[in-house]
């Protein structure tokens, strides 16, 4: 699906990735998991799934309008998140993709959020349709909506989130995405409030978990982080996680689109 | 009768202020706080010991988030005063097994929901610090222990400093980034005291 010239493309995308990333151990192992990730079969599962009759309607989802229309997938994922005037709120890929399950296909949410997470052996339905939706707009500046009221309210409730310290450990993002040139363990953090930070790392996500063998999304992300904080289980697609994606998505605003990319 | 008629004044004032310019840390005045947990309430759920009452926040949560984790000594002292009067210190030797000390600075588990309430937790501590040398998946969030008790002795006062900081780092700096694993229940007693040793026993790796 993705020509030799966009494998050329990522990998200059790496050569020319910032210092803290090329001061990460693991910056080598990128760049070769990189070379030999079995990214495109993932998109060919997606798009299996993208235009599957399911639900009680017994529909696919290729009616679905991620903002450029009803179908329109090319650039789709490059404008969000962005505001609905149809759910009246801002949403990310995730969030959408689950309004459609809902309002075309007349699924219930319990339904179709049952398996968000899938795992080596079985991808979910949502990482799939992300890795496929997201990887037609690879090469592609990121535009996320900031005109609308909504828009500027989600991004603005999203960088307060960012520094908000809750829970029994009196975590927030920035505990451990605040400062540079600071790493958990042999990870290292970036500062994604940053736009020098946000940028090659938003236009990277959804991507390939070599250590985990499946595709991992944002909504996962801001799930998996809020666990380690310590608090409570964010709902799928709620504002809060979309303000968030929201917020550093905007920070990274302009980075070229390089993904479905590529992690440890 | 004059401050009923300011509070729409200030209300929409605090509503004016402009946003944040990107890149840095935004302003939060107290009806964001407020806005925030309320968000935080709806849009999450309970799992597992993870409880929907962790959102809420305490004195010291609020204080740090208000102040952008900087706030004026006449805040900060009281505050820290009130969580060192907390800290519960056992009489006696504050020097528990420092092998047992290198598991629970090893382990990263607990307090998560997916981890099994009641089973022993971790303390995370090299995910922020390098402790022993021997050790080389050390975090740098917080600063490098290594050869701790080797500069510092282990005589009663050190010994006081190390596990009051383990229990309660907000005693010492009231908006510290380190958890306060004591106060919060995530380390008891024996737990704090092998970390102790940990950092302060001759033997102990960190020290070597």
């Amino acid at each position: 699906m993705r020509s030799l010239a966009g494998t050329a493309l990522l990998a200059s995308a790496f050569a020319a990735a910032p210092a803290w990333a090329q001061q990460s151990p693991y910056a080598e192992y990128q760049r070769m998991a990189t070379e030999s990730a079995p990214i495109e079969l993932f998109e060919i599962a997606g798009e299996e799934l993208w235009k599957k009759k399911q639900g009680p309607k017994n529909v696919s989802l290729q009616a679905c309008d991620l903002g450029q229309g009803p179908g329109m997938l090319k650039g789709a994922y490059s404008h969000l998140p962005r505001y609905f005037a149809d759910a009246d709120r801002v949403m990310d890929l995730e969030a959408r993709l689950l309004h459609c399950m809902m309002t075309l296909q007349g699924r219930s949410r319990e339904e179709a959020t049952k398996r968000v997470e899938g795992n080596a052996d079985k991808g979910s339905e949502m990482e799939l349709l992300s890795a496929f939706v997201a990887g037609q707009s690879h090469g592609m500046p990121m535009r996320p909506g900031t005109a609308h009221a909504k828009e500027k309210a989600a991004y603005e409730l999203g960088h307060k989130l960012y520094f908000h310290r809750a829970g029994p450990w009196d975590f927030s993002c920035a505990s451990c995405h605040g400062e540079e040139g600071k790493r958990i363990r042999m990870s290292g953090l970036p500062v994604l409030f940053k736009p020098e930070y946000a940028r090659p790392l938003m236009a990277a996500w959804p991507a390939y978990r070599v250590s985990t063998s499946k595709i991992v999304t944002l909504q996962w992300r801001m799930n998996d982080c809020y666990r380690q904080m310590r608090m409570p289980e964010p709902n799928f697609g709620s504002d809060v996680t979309v303000a968030l994606i929201h917020f550093m998505t905007v920070t990274a605003e302009g980075a070229v689109y390089r993904g479905p990319g590529i992690k440890r | 009768m004059k401050r009923y008629l300011l509070l729409p004044v200030a209300a929409a004032l605090a509503a004016c202020v402009a946003p944040a310019p990107m890149g840095e840390r935004p302003a939060v005045v107290p009806q964001d706080i407020e806005h925030i947990t309320a968000l935080l309430k709806r849009d999450f759920h309970e799992r597992g010991q993870a409880k929907i009452d962790r959102i809420d926040l305490d004195e010291v949560q609020r204080i740090c988030n208000l102040n952008a984790d900087n706030p004026p000594e006449s805040l900060a002292k009281p505050l820290e005063e009130a969580q060192m009067k907390a800290i519960k210190f056992p009489n006696g030797s504050l020097m528990g097994d420092w092998k047992n000390g290198e598991r629970i600075a090893q382990s990263g588990r607990g307090s998560m929901w997916n981890d099994k309430p009641g089973v022993q937790q971790g303390g995370s501590c090299y995910n922020c610090h390098q402790l022993s040398p021997k050790v080389e998946a050390y975090g740098t969030l917080g600063p490098s222990l290594a050869g701790f008790g080797k500069i510092r002795g282990n005589r009663p006062e050190i010994q006081q400093y190390v596990y009051g900081k383990i229990y309660n780092a907000k005693a010492y700096s009231v908006c510290s980034q380190m958890p306060r694993f004591g106060h919060a229940g995530t380390l008891n007693e024996q737990q704090i005291k092998d970390l102790v040793a940990l950092l302060l026993d001759p033997k102990s790796p960190v020290n070597q």
